[in-house]
């Protein structure tokens, strides 16, 4: 159980807070969407949900946020990682470049947990085939398109096997069939093995379609949070510039509803 | 300035076959919009416009140029190229510095660089961050930043390689706009993006290529409702061409107001 209650964070010599005195709980095995302009704070709450702020971004912190009821400040980063893993949004950033393939990548951060052999060659199989880039496993990390090397940094973190994912836009340079892969593949995780997701996306039909919850930040603020099609369908998601997905927007002109569609299956129930 | 690819073929010294035999011309003023799976080899085509890459087989033609017989700088002057990841190309030390580097390398008088920063930055709406660091802006402002740049650069032929990744809704509206405008000024568009919902907005027609080939070329609207085709190459269609799909309307809108018209006689018809 993650817990926020109160959590405000400041950049270092930044008098605006980036977060500012957030409040709600995540309980394990929640699939959990955060949405939000750019610049409303995902990214700095991914950062926090994985320990990266305060433990590698200093500057200065209020209220609290705890994991399993232990203070964030408390837990070091080292032992954070094999509990959390954060996908970055640029997944270049992730790379190590300390490895010549993706095998090797996605084994690097297993050589780290200290895991013995065997076992880091069946995570490193089933990671690859999770988000499906067994063909890539004898290439360089560098010399694969935006989007294949978008998925091998979430493989080496799903390898990991962390009891909380965080991802901060990991489908952004994704085709369609690849963001579907993995979000089925964070879906399967989260009902088979209980994992805690954290996403942080601007694909909204995809939001709404697997995740159980989604937050919506504003200005470093919690503004909304509740079911998907609640939180998704609101008015105020066009004022906090998150947008609509397009099956809303139709809906909106066509039919008087208290909470209008998001998805597809809905929006085919609203309009028959 | 119109362009023209004939039977080209390009292969990566690792053998990979990226584009197999390709042909394509685009008419001079067109907004062309490329679909395709990661890996389909879009980038691969579009390097080849502004001499990034040489084709193995066939030739480009760049309005009367063989880009065979011109140098990548040469190029620069008729293909603007906005690339992926803004940070491939910013690298000056301020935002208006950035955007006069092309123009000032082109040998355009000091007055006329002057102009063209301002008009460039006020149409993507940085011209209050002219004296920043490029690098203290925000991911999708970066993506802006890139995009002034290459327009300050007046060429007659602009590649936007997936323009709209990592923007929230308001920076995916002003990219649109900013489409539009460059449109009504008689500029070449090739943009290559997975979001189709803003292809079926702003682009006049598709392309859609798969493995290396050309796999459907037509007007938006007439590609963008070819479901089959469109799942062929791992493309999902836009959001309301699938909704009319699951009614069973017999038209595929790509606007919202479009879809609201056809719904409404669709619902009129059913009645009688």
């Amino acid at each position: 159980m993650i817990r926020l209650k109160k959590f405000s964070y400041w950049y270092p010599a930044s008098e605006q807070p980036a977060l500012d005195r957030i409040s709600f709980e995540i309980p394990e095995g929640q699939f959990l969407g955060i949405v939000g302009a750019n610049g409303a704070g995902k990214s700095t709450l991914c950062y926090a949900l994985s320990g990266f702020v305060p433990h590698f971004y200093n500057g200065e912190l209020e209220g609290e946020l705890s994991f399993d009821g232990t203070p964030i400040v408390e837990l070091d980063l080292g032992k954070l990682a094999g509990q959390v893993g954060l996908v970055f949004q640029n997944s270049f950033n992730q790379i190590s470049g300390a490895r010549f393939t993706v095998r090797e990548e996605i084994a690097f951060g297993l050589e780290n947990l200290g895991l013995p052999r065997a076992e880091m060659k069946s995570r490193i199989e089933e990671a690859l085939e999770l988000v499906n880039i067994q063909e890539l496993a004898e290439r360089s990390p560098f010399s694969v398109s935006g989007g294949q090397q978008q998925r091998i940094a979430i493989a080496s973190i799903l390898a990991m096997q962390p009891r909380v994912l965080v991802l901060d836009e990991p489908t952004s340079q994704l085709d369609p069939e690849g963001t579907r892969d993995v979000f089925a593949a964070l879906s399967k995780l989260v009902s088979t093995r209980k994992i805690t997701v954290i996403i942080a996306e601007h694909k909204l039909e995809w939001l709404a379609t697997f995740c159980d919850r989604v937050v919506a930040l504003a200005g470093g603020k919690l503004r909304a949070e509740g079911s998907p099609q609640e939180v998704l369908s609101s008015e105020q998601m066009l004022r906090l510039g998150v947008g609509r997905t397009q099956y809303s927007e139709a809906a909106a002109r066509l039919v008087r509803s208290k909470q209008l569609p998001v998805t597809l299956e809905q929006a085919r129930k609203a309009l028959r | 300035m119109k362009l023209g690819v004939k039977n080209v073929s390009f292969r990566y010294p690792s053998g990979v076959l990226a584009l197999d035999d390709v042909s394509l011309e685009v008419p001079s003023g067109q907004v062309l919009g490329i679909l395709g799976e990661n890996g389909a080899g879009k980038t691969t085509l579009v390097k080849l416009f502004n001499g990034l890459l040489r084709p193995s087989q066939g030739q480009v033609h760049i309005g009367d140029w063989n880009t065979a017989e011109h140098s990548t700088a040469a190029l620069a002057a008729r293909v603007g190229f906005l690339f992926q990841n803004p940070d491939d190309q910013l690298f000056e030390r301020t935002v208006a510095r950035e955007v006069a580097y092309g123009p000032r390398n082109q040998g355009v008088s000091e007055s006329e660089v002057q102009r063209r920063v301002q008009a460039a930055l006020s149409l993507v709406g940085l011209q209050h961050e002219a004296d920043s660091h490029p690098y203290d802006l925000p991911q999708p402002q970066r993506k802006l930043l890139a995009l002034a740049a290459t327009i300050a650069m007046q060429t007659p032929i602009l590649v936007l390689d997936e323009p709209t990744i990592g923007q929230d809704e308001v920076g995916r509206k002003a990219i649109g706009r900013i489409v539009s405008k460059l449109h009504t000024m008689g500029r070449t568009l090739i943009m290559i993006t997975h979001d189709v919902d803003f292809c079926a907005q702003h682009a006049q027609r598709i392309l859609v290529m798969l493995k290396g080939k050309v796999h459907a070329d037509g007007t938006a609207s007439s590609i963008l409702a070819q479901t089959k085709t469109l799942d062929q190459a791992q493309v999902a269609p836009p959001q309301l061409v699938r909704l009319a799909q699951a009614l069973k309307m017999p038209a595929a809108p790509l606007t919202v107001e479009d879809f609201v018209d056809e719904y409404k006689q669709w619902r009129k018809k059913r009645k009688k």
